[in-house]
This record gives structure tokens, C-alpha cells and sequence, in this order.
């Protein structure tokens, strides 16, 4: 660790997921752009996402771009800003045709244009009946769109450093001027200098125990933000999908739903029709969640056990195999089922942060209630909040919102970069950082990270998962100041300097307590249920006083919340029912 | 139920040459074997060092060998491979550390392939349109994840890493055959240069190895008559 190696360019950009990659390759158009991730650019976690990505383009049934708005406010339960929506919605469409131009494999319809299906939440006439409008690539969507921009970006030129992994901002005098990273194969740190810095580092949902989430998804980016000074926005909302695999947490797409699956109880009822009458199975994800959880509460859980049916088996082999094969596989690899035949086993896993670090829509972060620009500063993707997704996400518009607005952001760094202040990097910038790696390594401490780790998923889940109440997030919040003091103590067995990965793991947990701690004090503070963030004691939404988005703060005086208010322009909130 | 994994180890500051090193794990049946190389990992010994991430087969980064065979260790059951269960780097790729191989000359043969489309003209305003059927004949090469499986399974590969392997001809296929794409001449060129199709003799320990079922012996076939016959 006495190397520290300077590289100078114009921009960097911490992730290679989708928000990165298009950021990449919209700056890399007029600047010197590197791309830095922990893996390797084809592991990032956009590749995982199945179903597809909304876009209304119309091409099997009509569909406008104001009825994808609507949706997604909807969907948001009315904590979106609508601004930012709007560009969201209408942008999707020129999004999804220049992913084709740029050779992305869409499925077809039978006149050869982009094939699109019915998703959660998604439909026309502003709420009367499901609408197709995700355009897909059988069930690997995300995949599809993760090769297709890398291979954009080798076509470019973008210059990557894979298995860097970042460790902290550098500022001077308010303005980012670059990060520091250490580099897996050597254990060395690296400043990377830049006139502007990107975030696309994805979510945290290996905060709970069960998630659909990759490994990786450690929220590093909004906690190296949030120790900043950067507040987090509406961390409180996270979102479990309704169809995880029992157990694992795997996903399966909500494009099985739309492809015609239901969802059964232990009575072989078709519950959904109770809760959401007109979406039934195709109501919003925070909707179905709630309502598995309700069914096995009331002891309709198969077996009385904790998990429901997903049905596929009147869809035929052939929907299966050309539609849902990834799921198929995923079916026959870890559960030994046949969905053709067989019903599958399911529960709700913990799958998207709704929150995060606090943009514009030109993906500049802000840093107050007031949207103060942070110079420099730019972030898009799950850990970014612009916020278009509210209190609750749409199924597909996470695809939706890591091109648009990392394209947005890849092209506001072009513009910002002439008038970038050319400040001088502070002396010692790896300072933190290498304090902490040190101390991780060479500290006197007895605790082991996993221990630690185990604890705060088993936490997350059981007292801040679907259903929340005050006494049981207050028990996390002690939690958290227990699991924090064991932290400081934490000491890495492994000394070696190449690939450590206990080492990184340990930085990890670090990020993971950050944003649990953010977590809770948000949602402890919402006393109301909205979207994602259901609370027992409080069920009911409650817009008069809680139509705002939450901004959490973390200092040596411990965290401090503000609110900011939400951008309403066409759709006043209304009751939410499906 | 108890099983002993067997892992191949090599720290690069200290030893000389890989050994093979004996960990007893308590798994359950239906646990992968990315759960049994955590709880080594975790609860046993923080030295050892594999990439994942995903951990259910889509991301690629966990393809090492296993039993003998290239798999990803987050789609392979404990119970499928019964008490003992032997993990070793994937074949004929530098290993840097345990399982971790270096990874740079395989995506630089990727990368080679030109892996990206290429037309001619302006782009028209909406999408190209393109038939179920067409888009059909190349769907199976675009499920590749770049893992790695498939190529440092190979025989022909092992005996001259001049070879650019069967991921290469991978994404190679999913060009040429993409009825968009309009640059099939030079990817025939490509791929028909003494490091490219030529080089397969058809073992088939490819399609074995893939975690993503791609039949990818016969997408080299595919390559090697449209070269043949100059036809796609």
C-alpha cells in the first residue's frame, strides 16, 4: 500500500452497468472517459434483469408516452417528480430504438418490429386495463443490453479499469475532482483525477438476507456519498418483488405474470383478484408483495409455510421455452421443477432501492434541499434518486432510467467540462482511505466481518422488510449501533495483497451498515405507508403531511433529516388502486 | 450432509506452485457449490480467493472446474456431485491467485471478433425491422456471458493459446448471422485466419462446459460452411 499510482483523465465513471456504460459512451464522444468497476463490465448486475424495459412505442397495441407517465407515478404512489417522469417517459422511446440501432436482439413481432408484453403496473387509458409495452429480449433483457453497450463501448474506445474498486470521493473546496480506488490483483491504491465523476455503483440489496441482488449490490457508491456530507434520498422505500425462489431469492421476472402466470395460495385461489381487481396479478410490485404476505399471515401460505405458488403450467411449452427460458432454468437448476408441469415455490425478495444519492434531471448531484449543485458530481442508476420512481418502481423502468438519465448525464458532463474549475487535487487525497484499509488489515480488533454481516441481513429482513413498525425499527436502530461498535473492531485475517477479498468484503459490510442506517431513520421517521414502505402502525398514506421526499444526513454528530418537496405538474396524487 | 472440497490453491507472494488443499463442509443437499466455497471462505479460511457476483448463472463470473468440468459454481447443486467435490482454476489461463485466472487475453480475443454491429448508411428513424425467423438463427450466441467456460475447456486452445476459442467465435456467429449486420465479409475473414474456426476439431467439450446450453460447436460449423460456401 506505499503505491499510490495518479492517472489523469476528463471523466471518470465508477460502474459498468447500463447507467455507466451509456454515460461512457455519450462523453467519451468529446473526452478522455474511464470507466472503473469492482468486476469486469459484463458482471455488473444490469446483465441479471429479465423482463424487459418500458417504452411506448406502440408497435402491438397503441400506447402513448403520458400513459407510461401516469403509470409510473402511479406506480410511485405520487412520490415521484413528475419533471423528471416526464422526461423519462418520453425519452424511453428514442432510448429503445437507438439500443436496436446499436444491434441489441429484441424479440419480434410477426411484421418484424421491437415485440412488446403486459408488466406490472403498465397500462392504458391512464389505469382501465394492462398494456403492452415492454419491449423485451426473451427473458434476458438486461443481459441483452449490458453486452450491447460494452460492445459499444469497445467499438469506442472507452478506456476501463476492471477490478478497481472505489474507496472514496476527492473534493476541493466543494467540487469532485476525482476518487481514490484500490486495485484488486495488486492491492495498491490509485487516484484517479478527473474534472468530472460519475456514480452508476448500483443498489444495496445485500442489505437484506434475502434478495434477488447480486453479491456485489453493497451500496458502495451512496455510502462513500452519504460519509461525504451527500445526503440519501427517500431511502426508506425499497422494493421486494413478488416472485423471488423460495429460499434463494432468485428472481423471476414479472414478464412471467405478463405473459399470463398467477399467482396461487394454499387453496389453489387466485388471491390477486381479491387485492387488485383490475391488474390482479399485474398490479404493482409493493401491491402483490404485500398481498403474498397477507395470504401466509392469514395462513394461506402453502402448507401454512411462508411462500405461494407461482403457475405457469397453462402457458405451454412453447411461451416457456421462446418467451421464459431463463427462467425455465432457473426453475429446473435450483428447484429440480418443470414449469410446464410443476408449480413453483415463491416469496418475496428484496430487489430495489427506490432511493439513493440526489440528482437532477441532468444527473448532477444535489446536495440540499434547496438542489444545490455538487460541482463535479454526478450519479444515475439504482443509486441514484432523480427520482422517478417514487415510493415504488414499475417493473422495466429500471432499464427505462439507467439509460435515459445516464445518457443525460453523460452528455451534461460534456457541457460542464469547459468551465470545470481546473482546482489542485488535496494534498494526500488517499489519506481516508488508507487509513481504513489499514486499519482493517493492522488493527487490534477480534471481530470477523461475516459474523457482522449475518446479523444485519437477518435484521434488515425480519424488522425492516414488507411490513414495518415502529418498535421493531427502533430495535434495528440498535441494532445498527451494535453491529456499528463490532465493526470498528473488525480485524481481516487475510494479510495478502492480491485479491484479498476478505478485504474487500470488510470494506463491503462498512457500506452495507451506512446505508441500513440511512434506511431506518428515514423509515422510522415516515409515519405513513406509501409505495414500498408499509407500516402497520401507520397504514394509510398521508399526503398531507408526508408528501416529500426525505433527505438523510450522516456526520460525527450522527444522521439528521430534512425533506424536500415532491414535483407535482400533471397528476395530482389520487387513492391508488388497481 | 458432509462433503470434502477439494481446492486447488496458489498465493503468488508465497508459494512456488499450486497445491491442492482439503476443507470438510457442512452443506445442505440442495446448497450450490458457490455456498460451499463461502463457507470456506467465511468460516474457515479468509485467504481463498474466487470471483462471483450474480450467483445464480448470469453474470459468468464464477466458471472454474469442477469435477472435471467447466461449470459456474452458483449453477452446480452440492447434491448433483456427491461427497467429494474437487475445484480448480479454469485450464490453459494464468492463474493469479487460487481461482482467479487472468481474464485479459481471453476478452482481448473477444474483442478481436469485433463484437459490435456494424452497417452502413444513416440509421432509419425507428427501429430495423427484422423477422422472428431471422432473429431466430442467431439467438442462441447472443446468451453468451464471456465466462470463459468453453474456451479454456478446449483441447485446441490448450495446445496454442493463438486460438482465439470458441467464445470468440461466439460473438463472431451472433454478427454475421444477424441479418442487420453488414459486415459479414470481414467477420468471415476473421474468423477464417489460421487462429480462428479452423483450429476446432470438433471435441465438443464446449457445448459440454457451457452454463448457457449454447450448442456452440455447431455456431463454429455454422461459420465454417458460410466460409466454405460463402453463404449465410
Amino acid at each position: 500500500m506505499d503505491e499510490v499510482t495518479l492517472h489523469k483523465f476528463d471523466v471518470v465513471i465508477v460502474g459498468a452497468g447500463g447507467a455507466g456504460l451509456m454515460a461512457a459512451l455519450e462523453a467519451s464522444k468529446a473526452a478522455r472517459v474511464v470507466v472503473v468497476s469492482k468486476l469486469y463490465p459484463t458482471r455488473s448486475h444490469t446483465g441479471a434483469a429479465q423482463g424487459g424495459i418500458g417504452a411506448a412505442l406502440g408497435n402491438v397495441e397503441h400506447d402513448n408516452w403520458e400513459w407510461h407517465m401516469f403509470d409510473t407515478c402511479k406506480g410511485g404512489d405520487y412520490l415521484c417528480d413528475q419533471d423528471a417522469v416526464e422526461i423519462l417517459a418520453r425519452e424511453a422511446i428514442e432510448t429503445v430504438y437507438d439500443l436496436e440501432h446499436m444491434g441489441l436482439p429484441f424479440n419480434r413481432t410477426p411484421d418484424g418490429k421491437i415485440d412488446q408484453r403486459p408488466f406490472g403496473g403498465h397500462t392504458r387509458d391512464f389505469g382501465k386495463a394492462p398494456v403492452k409495452r415492454a419491449c423485451y429480449a426473451a427473458d434476458r433483457t438486461g443481459h441483452m443490453i449490458l453486452q450491447t453497450l460494452y460492445q459499444q463501448c469497445l467499438k469506442n474506445d472507452v478506456h476501463f479499469l476492471n477490478e478497481y474498486y472505489v474507496l472514496d470521493l476527492i473534493f476541493t473546496d466543494k467540487v469532485c475532482r476525482g476518487i481514490v480506488a484500490y486495485r484488486l490483483a495488486t492491492g495498491d491504491l490509485h487516484i484517479i483525477e478527473a474534472k468530472a465523476v460519475m456514480f452508476a455503483t448500483g443498489g444495496y440489496g445485500r442489505v437484506f438476507k434475502i434478495t434477488s441482488n447480486a453479491h456485489a449490490s453493497t451500496g458502495d457508491g451512496m455510502a462513500i456519498a452519504f460519509r461525504q456530507g451527500i445526503p440519501l434520498e427517500d431511502m426508506e422505500f425499497f422494493q421486494f418483488h413478488p416472485t423471488g425462489i423460495y429460499k434463494m431469492g432468485i428472481l423471476i421476472t414479472e414478464g412471467a405474470r405478463g405473459e399470463g402466470g398467477v399467482l396461487l395460495n394454499d387453496r389453489g385461489e387466485r388471491f390477486m383478484e381479491r387485492y387488485a381487481p383490475t391488474l390482479k396479478d399485474l398490479a404493482a410490485r409493493d401491491v402483490v408483495s404485500r398481498a403474498i404476505y397477507t395470504e401466509i399471515q392469514e395462513g394461506r401460505g402453502i402448507q401454512g409455510k411462508d411462500y405461494v405458488y407461482l403457475d405457469l403450467r397453462h402457458l405451454g411449452q412453447s411461451v416457456i421455452e421462446t418467451k421464459l427460458p431463463d427462467i425455465a432454468d432457473f426453475v429446473r437448476t435450483y428447484m429440480g421443477l418443470e414449469p410446464s408441469r410443476d408449480l413453483i415455490p415463491t416469496q418475496p425478495t428484496a430487489h430495489y432501492c427506490m432511493g439513493g444519492i440526489p440528482t437532477d434531471v441532468e444527473g448532477r448531484v444535489v446536495m440540499d434541499e434547496k438542489n444545490t449543485v455538487a460541482p463535479g458530481f454526478y450519479a444515475a442508476g439504482e443509486c441514484a434518486c432523480v427520482s422517478v420512481h417514487g415510493a415504488n418502481r414499475l417493473g422495466t423502468n429500471s432499464l427505462v432510467d439507467i439509460l435515459v438519465f445516464g445518457r443525460r448525464a453523460g452528455r451534461h458532463m460534456l457541457r460542464y467540462l469547459p468551465q470545470a474549475e481546473p482546482l489542485p487535487l488535496p494534498l494526500q487525497p488517499e489519506e481516508a482511505a488508507q487509513a481504513n484499509i489499514a486499519r482493517l488489515l493492522k488493527g487490534k480488533g477480534k471481530e470477523s466481518a461475516v459474523g457482522i454481516r449475518e446479523s444485519l441481513q437477518e435484521n434488515m429482513m425480519s424488522l425492516v422488510g414488507v411490513y414495518r413498525e415502529e418498535t421493531q425499527m427502533k430495535q434495528m436502530i440498535d441494532k445498527i449501533g451494535e453491529l456499528r461498535s463490532r465493526y470498528a473492531d473488525v480485524k481481516v485475517q487475510n494479510q495478502g495483497k492480491k485479491f484479498n477479498t476478505e478485504l474487500v468484503q470488510a470494506v463491503e459490510l462498512g457500506y452495507l451498515i451506512d446505508t441500513a442506517e440511512a434506511t431506518v431513520v428515514a423509515a422510522l421517521a415516515r409515519q405513513e405507508s406509501r409505495g414500498g414502505h408499509s407500516r402497520r402502525d401507520y397504514p394509510k398514506r398521508d399526503d398531507a403531511n408526508w408528501l416529500k421526499h426525505s433527505l438523510v444526513y450522516t456526520s460525527s454528530r450522527g444522521t439528521e433529516l430534512k425533506y424536500k418537496p415532491v414535483v407535482i405538474t400533471r397528476f395530482p396524487p389520487k387513492e391508488r388502486v388497481y | 450432509m458432509k462433503i470434502t472440497l477439494e481446492i486447488q490453491r496458489f498465493d503468488p507472494e508465497k508459494d512456488a506452485a499450486p497445491h491442492m488443499a482439503s476443507y470438510q463442509v457442512e452443506a445442505e443437499p440442495t446448497d450450490l457449490v458457490l455456498d460451499a466455497l463461502h463457507e470456506v471462505l467465511w468460516h474457515q479460511d479468509g485467504t481463498l480467493a474466487f470471483r462471483r457476483s450474480c450467483g445464480h448463472g448470469v453474470c459468468g463470473s464464477d466458471a472454474m472446474e469442477i469435477n472435471g468440468v467447466n461449470r459456474l459454481a452458483c449453477k452446480v447443486l452440492v447434491k448433483s456431485l456427491g461427497s467429494k467435490i474437487t475445484v480448480r482454476p479454469l485450464r490453459g489461463l494464468k492463474v493469479l491467485r487460487d481461482l482467479i485466472v487472468d481474464m485479459e487475453s481471453f476478452f482481448d480475443k473477444y474483442r478481436r471478433m469485433k463484437p459490435w454491429l456494424m452497417t452502413q448508411g444513416e440509421e432509419p428513424v425507428k427501429e430495423r425491422l427484422q423477422s422472428p425467423r431471422q432473429r431466430a438463427i442467431f439467438d442462441d450466441t447472443t446468451k453468451c456471458i464471456l465466462c470463459a467456460a468453453c474456451t479454456s475447456s478446449c483441447p485446441s486452445f490448450w495446445a496454442n493459446d493463438e486460438y482465439v476459442g470458441p467464445a470468440a467465435i461466439v460473438a463472431a456467429h451472433r454478427f454475421i448471422f444477424d441479418s442487420r449486420d453488414e459486415a459479414t465479409q470481414e467477420r468471415l475473414e476473421l474468423t477464417n485466419e489460421k487462429t480462428g474456426v479452423w483450429r476446432c476439431r470438433t471435441v465438443f467439450n464446449c457445448v459440454e462446459a457451457c452454463p448457457r446450453d449454447i450448442d456452440v460447436t455447431r455456431a463454429i460449423g455454422d461459420i465454417k460452411r458460410a466460409i466454405l460456401y460463402n453463404k449465410t
